[in-house]
């Protein structure tokens, strides 16, 4: 049997049942791969069945990310090592959870759970085999989270891909088969550049785990040392293009805004995914600092970051489509928490982490509001018979007819719970007290001004530019909102169904408990950037060297 | 030998980048199809290049490493043909798709004015 390095996690389960908790680890892969082939087998009518089914797995893994997340969070060096099949690393495949890949799975399955609730309500049905592709794209994220091997990453990478790309196509469409055309285009691309990384890696170190990359890093001569950083830039080109840095980032505002609602909510996570992989790789390469990688890598992560920001503000100042509005959120998100790896500062880490998690609830949210606020004012675009300003209005022509299928029943007083469901999610997200989105800001423009990077000139530069994007989210969605809300005209009483409510109301009030409980979650993310900058604890802990 | 196999895969993926950087989506698929074949090979070549050496153990009593191939690399770029090969795929299916919507081949889904 697995004789499985499992510290942190709690004392035996009593009972006859035999014991999994050895075994979470690996079940936030396994379980979403077992369900989504298991729904192959059922045909398309049996949707309820298989919305309950979706339904109940993303729910059981909210609940093993937080059993995960109280293992990890209870000890000093929270960590727990998975060695699949028991060979040890690092001639084996190990999956890793420490504080931060717990987070990571915990904000993807509320994540998950919330989008796929809301598809359930309408467009999971609008193509086939939306339920299977969704979970198998929960469990590539998933998987690229917690994943501690450069090759796995990569595989994990293509399961996410090739998921996202059926699910950027559901639903069919004109614009949705462009913007795919040019989506898989770019991703089959920077999946080419990871490889060419990681094989160049492969040949200088001879390894493919991450810790033990670094650990031959530092012992390399001057040629292969030359070799290996041309590795890790090409490597790190593929991460910036999914992380979606300014400018590799131009594929995401022409594909997010086209998906339907839900998958635009669930792919909010995949540029968390080549940000936490930029993270991971800038913590490690910390632990080696002979080698001068983070003198390396980090320059261009602030600098890119930066530019991300200005990018995405620009685009949130020309957007007047909520969904095009979210998806330059995301960037904006992205740029940050490019640029706070970038700052390689314990403290700037930590807000950015608190940012992350408020951020993706909040931006996933705005893509669900999208869809219901466009029904407050359908004939909007026909009515007004003049050109659009801005090239962003043909979502319009995306909707499709649910005639005949409804689930729920529709909630009383409905646009007055999109107003303040909106209002919620525009705090957040520009940044304004009383909502986490402030204290996030605060935070990282607090480290950043305390000396985070040790360049005073780039730490005003980005404080100015975090300030900046919060007024340019702020003006964007304040005039979308009065647009929305407020524009006289011909009234429109949005018809909400429960279960469309449900997930945005549990993401925006996840968003609200984030502040109020703002004190728990600070300290278990100090902890998360106070183990990451200590990699070398990390890299005893995965090799488990002396065993 | 080393040379020659350097020389085969820049001029394999040079084609390749040429060809996606084209505006028809077939010449597209095509420079994806070349610049996979180009990785793959390069992947293989990272282990070292060693002509008729196994890649497994031939007995388990005194093996020397340096009369093997390394098989890592081997695997690796099994896994990778497989990925990137039935990704081809799946993008033929959007290239029909998007032909068979807008009537063009373009990459834009809509011909340059």
């Amino acid at each position: 049997m697995f004789d499985v390095m499992s510290r942190g996690v709690g004392g035996p389960v009593t009972g006859q049942l035999v014991d999994l908790t050895p075994h979470l680890p690996v079940l936030p892969i396994v379980l979403p791969l077992v369900v989504a082939a298991f729904m192959l087998l059922l045909e398309e009518r049996r949707r309820i069945f298989k919305a309950g089914l979706g339904a109940g797995t993303m729910a059981a893994l909210v609940l093993v990310a937080f059993v995960l997340l109280n293992a990890v969070a209870g000890e000093a060096d929270g960590i727990i090592v998975y060695r699949l099949a028991d060979w040890a690393a690092p001639f084996g495949i190990v999956l890793v959870v420490d504080r931060l890949a717990a987070l990571m799975v915990m904000v993807t399955s509320i994540l998950g759970l919330a989008a796929f609730v809301f598809a359930v309500s309408g467009w999971a049905i609008v193509s086939p085999r939306f339920h299977s592709l969704f979970l198998l794209l929960v469990m590539g994220v998933n998987g690229a989270f917690l994943t501690g091997d450069l090759f796995n990453l990569y595989v994990f990478f293509e399961v996410l891909l090739a998921a996202s790309y059926g699910l950027l196509l559901h639903g069919s469409g004109r614009a949705r088969i462009k913007a795919g055309l040019q989506y898989i285009a770019v991703n089959l691309g920077s999946s080419i550049l990871f490889l060419i990384g990681a094989g160049l890696i492969y040949a200088v170190t001879g390894t493919l785990n991450l810790v033990d990359i670094m650990r031959v890093a530092a012992t390399l001569a001057e040629q292969d040392a030359t070799l290996f950083r041309a590795g890790l830039a090409v490597l790190s080109v593929a991460f910036l293009t999914k992380a979606g840095v300014w400018p590799l980032s131009f594929w995401l505002p022409v594909s997010y805004p086209v998906a339907t609602p839900p998958v635009s909510a669930m792919f909010v996570i995949m540029t968390k995914v080549g940000a936490y992989v930029l993270l991971r790789v800038v913590a490690l390469a910390a632990g080696v600092p002979e080698t001068g990688l983070v003198e390396f890598l980090s320059p261009w992560l602030l600098y890119g970051g930066i530019a991300t920001i200005l990018f995405g503000s620009m685009g949130l100042l020309s957007s007047t489509q909520l969904p095009r509005i979210a998806s330059y959120a995301t960037l904006v998100t992205a740029g940050t928490l490019v640029a706070a790896v970038g700052t390689a500062d314990e403290r700037v880490i930590s807000g950015a982490l608190y940012y992350l998690i408020g951020s993706t609830l909040a931006t996933g949210a705005a893509f669900l509001l999208a869809e219901l606020i466009a029904r407050l004012r359908p004939v909007e675009q026909a009515d007004a018979g003049v050109e659009p300003v801005f090239g962003d209005d043909y979502e319009t022509s995306l909707q499709t007819d649910f005639e005949g299928y409804e689930v729920g029943v529709a909630i009383p007083a409905g646009t007055a719970m999109l107003g303040g469901a909106f209002v919620v999610a525009a705090l957040v997200l520009a940044g304004l007290p009383p909502l986490s989105g402030f204290l996030a800001k605060f935070a990282i423009v607090s480290g950043v001004m305390n000396g985070g990077t040790g360049l005073p000139r780039e730490a005003w530069v980005l404080a100015g530019v975090v300030v900046f994007s919060g007024l340019a989210t702020l003006i964007s969605l304040m005039r979308k909102g009065i647009d929305a809300f407020w524009k006289p005209g011909e009234e429109n009483v949005a018809e909400v169904r429960s279960l469309e409510a449900l997930p945005i109301g549990i993401l925006l009030s996840l968003c609200v408990a984030l502040t109020l409980f703002a004190a728990p979650v600070v300290k278990y993310l100090d902890a998360t950037s106070a183990y990451l900058a200590d990699p070398v604890e990390y890299a005893r802990d995965v090799l488990e060297v002396g065993e | 030998m080393e040379l020659v196999s350097a020389i085969g895969i820049g001029i394999i993926a040079a084609a390749g980048v040429w060809l996606v950087l084209r505006p028809r989506t077939f010449q597209v698929i095509l420079g994806l199809s070349l610049l996979t074949y180009a990785v793959n090979a390069f992947l293989l070549s990272m282990g070292g290049l060693t002509v008729g050496a196994p890649p497994v153990l031939e007995s388990v009593e005194a093996p020397d490493p340096t009369a093997h191939a390394d098989p890592v690399p081997q695997s690796l770029v099994l896994t990778s043909i497989v990925i990137s090969f039935s990704m081809t795929a799946l993008y033929l299916v959007v290239l029909l798709t998007s032909r068979g919507l807008t009537g063009t081949d373009h990459v834009d889904a809509e011909e340059a004015a």
